[in-house]
C-alpha cells in the first residue's frame, strides 16, 4: 500500500477550507455538503467500483438514514450520538434486507432490482404520512450538541457544524480506505473480476456481495444522518431516483472504477458545477449531464483515469523494481 | 477405498441427456484421465464433480463423505480444486495476487476488514512451481497465453488441494508449451491426486495411471493406458485411429 498522499491532500483541503472558501466566492456550508456526499460516494463506490455491483437506488439508504436521524430525535432520544447511530443502523438494516433479495444477481438484473427497491423506500416515505409527514418531510430537526462526556459542543453555529462533519469525514475516509485494502476488500475485487473462480477457490460469493451492499448502505445511512443534521430536515426528495443518479454520476465522472478517490473528485466537481454554473444558468445539470455522457463515452475511467493516464505518460520508464 | 467416487451420475439439460449412468473412482496418489471427443460430456462431468451443477441422480463421495449437491465453495474448502478449460483468472490482479487470493490463509481471513492483505510464502512457492516466479508482479491479463495456462493451474494449486481437477490444461498450446505443462503435471503427480481431462492422447497416455473414455455422455471404456491400447472397442473408435 502506497502512502496515501491523496488522503493527506484531501484532509489538507477540507481542514483549511473555512479559511479560504469565501475568498473564492463560495461558502463554508458547501464544504459540509461536499463532505457528506463524499462519504456517501465512497461508500457507494465500495459497491460499484470494488464490488462491480451497480446500485441505482442508493439514495434510498441515504434517505432512510436522514429519516432515522430525525425520527430518533423526535421519538426516541434526543442525543446526537443516538441519532447518528440510528441513521447508520437504519441504513444498514434496510440495505441488509434488500441485499437478501438481490445478492444472487449481477449486472443489469442487479441494477434493476436496486432501482425497484429504491422506489419502494421512496414510495413509503411519501405515503406513510403519520411517520414521515409525506411530501413535507420531517422539519425542525435540531442540531443537537456533540456530547463527549467531559465536554459538550453545540453544533448550532455553522463553524462547529463544519468541524464536526470534518471529524466524521476524516474517520470515514480512513475507515473505508482501510476496508478496501483489507482481505475483505481484496476478495471483493477478486469476485468482481471473476465470480466463478472466486467460488471455486472457496469463497462464499453471495455472502461477500450481501456484506458489500450492507456496508455500503450503512455508510449511506450515516451520510444521510449527517445530511439531516446539516439540513435540519429529511424529505422524500433525498430518496428519489434522481438523487440515486447523482451519486452514480459523481462516482463515474470522478473515476471510482479505477481509483478510491474517484467519488471525491466527482463530488467536488458536481457541487462546484452546481454553484458556479448554477449562478449563470438553471440548466447547469444539463451541462453536468453532458459531461457525464462524454466521460462514459470517451473516458469511462473518469477524472481519476485521466490523471493516471497522464502520470503514466509522464513516467513511462517506471517499471517494477523486480523486473 | 477410492479418495473420490462418482456413482451412477445422470444429468440432463432440457430434453438433452448429457450424462448417463457415469461411475468413476479416483484413487489417492494416482493420476486419472478422462478422455473422449468434443461433446462427450467430459467438462459436464467435471462440473458435476466439483459442484457447478447438481446431478439429477447419483452420488458423489470424497474421502468417505457424501458431497452431492454441495456448493462449489464448500467443495473447494474440503480440498478439491479445479482449473478451467476456458481460462478463469482474476485478470486485473498480478500473478501473485491471483495465487494469493486462492490460498487457504487468505480465505480464512476473508472477512477481516481491518488488517492488511499480506503476501504469504505459499503463493510465492506456487508461482515458482508453475514457472511464473519471475512474473509475480505482472497482471494476469498481460501474461502470454502459455503463462496464463500455467497460472490457471497455479491458482488451483495455491488452494492447497488434496485432489486437483485439471480441465484440458494444454488447450490451445503449441508443442513446446505442452511439453512444459506435461513436465509440471508429472512433478505435481508425485504428491497430489490429479484428475485430468484431455483430448491429446499422447499427452494423457504418457501421464495417466488410469483412464476413463467417454462418448455420448457415457463411460465406454476404462483401464490403464496399456489396457486401453489393447481394448478392441477403443481401437475401433477415434482413439485407435490416432494411435
Amino acid at each position: 500500500m502506497r502512502t496515501p498522499i491523496a488522503m493527506l491532500a484531501l484532509f489538507g483541503v477540507f481542514g483549511t477550507l473555512p479559511a479560504w472558501i469565501e475568498a473564492i466566492g463560495l461558502y463554508p456550508y458547501l464544504g459540509v455538503e461536499v463532505m457528506v456526499w463524499i462519504i456517501f460516494g465512497l461508500g457507494f463506490n465500495l459497491l460499484l467500483g470494488y464490488g462491480g455491483l451497480p446500485s441505482f437506488g442508493h439514495g434510498a439508504y441515504f434517505g432512510v438514514g436522514a429519516y432515522a436521524f430525525g425520527l430518533a430525535q423526535l421519538h426516541l432520544y434526543p442525543n446526537l450520538w443516538v441519532c447518528l447511530a440510528a441513521a447508520t443502523l437504519a441504513g444498514g438494516i434496510a440495505g441488509a434486507l434488500v441485499a437478501l433479495f438481490i445478492s444472487h444477481r449481477r449486472g443489469i438484473y442487479y441494477a434493476l432490482l436496486t432501482i425497484a427497491f429504491g422506489q419502494i423506500f421512496w414510495f413509503v416515505a411519501v405515503k406513510w404520512h403519520s411517520v414521515t409527514r409525506g411530501e413535507d418531510g420531517l422539519l425542525n430537526i435540531k442540531r443537537l450538541p456533540a456530547d463527549f462526556g467531559v465536554a459538550s459542543f453545540g453544533l448550532g453555529e455553522l463553524d462547529s457544524l463544519y468541524w464536526f462533519a470534518f471529524g466524521v469525514f476524516v474517520a470515514m475516509v480512513i475507515a473505508l480506505w482501510r476496508l478496501v485494502h483489507s482481505p475483505f476488500g481484496r476478495v471483493l475485487v477478486a469476485i468482481k473480476q471473476n465470480e466463478t473462480r472466486a467460488r471455486f477457490v472457496g469463497y462464499n460469493v453471495w455472502l461477500y456481495k450481501w456484506l458489500a451492499f450492507t456496508l455500503s448502505a450503512l455508510v449511506a445511512g450515516l451520510a444521510g444522518g449527517l445530511f439531516a443534521l446539516a439540513q435540519q430536515s429529511a424529505y422524500p426528495n433525498v430518496m428519489s431516483l434522481q438523487q440515486s443518479g447523482f451519486v452514480v454520476m459523481m462516482t463515474l465522472v470522478g473515476g471510482g472504477l479505477v481509483s478510491f478517490w474517484g467519488p471525491v473528485l466527482g463530488a467536488v466537481l458536481f457541487f462546484v458545477a452546481r454553484d458556479l454554473l448554477g449562478a449563470y444558468t438553471e440548466a447547469w445539470l444539463l451541462w453536468y449531464g453532458l459531461l457525464f455522457m462524454a466521460i462514459v463515452l470517451f473516458k469511462p475511467e473518469g477524472l481519476a483515469g485521466l490523471w493516471q493516464g497522464w502520470r503514466l505518460r509522464r513516467k513511462p520508464a517506471r517499471v517494477p523494481a523486480e523486473a | 477405498m477410492a479418495l473420490f467416487a462418482a456413482e451412477r451420475l445422470h444429468k440432463r439439460f432440457g430434453h438433452q441427456v448429457v450424462l448417463e449412468d457415469v461411475t468413476m473412482s479416483f484413487e489417492e496418489g494416482r493420476l486419472s484421465g478422462i478422455m473422449g471427443p468434443n461433446g462427450a460430456g467430459k467438462t459436464t462431468c467435471f462440473n458435476l464433480l466439483t459442484g457447478r451443477y447438481t446431478p439429477d441422480r447419483g452420488r458423489v463421495r470424497f474421502d468417505g463423505r457424501d458431497i452431492t449437491g454441495l456448493a462449489p465453495q464448500a467443495i473447494a474448502r474440503l480440498g478439491i480444486s479445479r482449473s478451467f478449460q476456458v481460462m478463469n483468472l482474476f485478470d486485473d490482479y498480478t500473478a501473485l495476487d491471483n495465487a494469493l487470493i486462492a490460498t487457504p490463509q487468505v480465505r480464512a481471513m476473508g472477512f477481516s476488514m481491518l488488517s492488511n492483505l499480506r503476501e504469504n510464502s505459499l503463493a510465492r512457492e506456487t508461482l515458482e512451481r508453475v514457472g511464473l516466479g519471475a512474473k509475480a508482479h505482472v497482471k494476469a491479463r498481460d501474461l502470454s497465453y502459455g503463462e496464463r495456462r500455467a497460472l490457471e493451474i497455479g491458482v488451483a494449486l495455491a488452494a492447497q488441494p488434496r485432489l486437483l481437477f485439471l480441465d484440458e490444461p494444454t488447450a490451445g498450446l503449441g508443442t513446446e508449451a505442452t511439453a512444459r505443462i506435461a513436465r509440471l503435471i508429472g512433478e505435481l503427480k508425485r504428491d497430489l491426486t490429479i484428475v485430468l481431462i484431455e483430448h491429446d492422447m499422447k499427452f494423457l497416455f504418457g501421464l495417466a495411471d488410469h483412464i476413463y473414455v467417454m462418448h455420448w455422455g457415457q463411460v465406454i471404456a476404462q483401464g490403464s493406458p496399456a489396457e486401453l491400447r489393447a481394448n478392441p472397442w477403443v481401437q475401433r473408435s477415434n482413439l485407435g485411429a490416432l494411435q
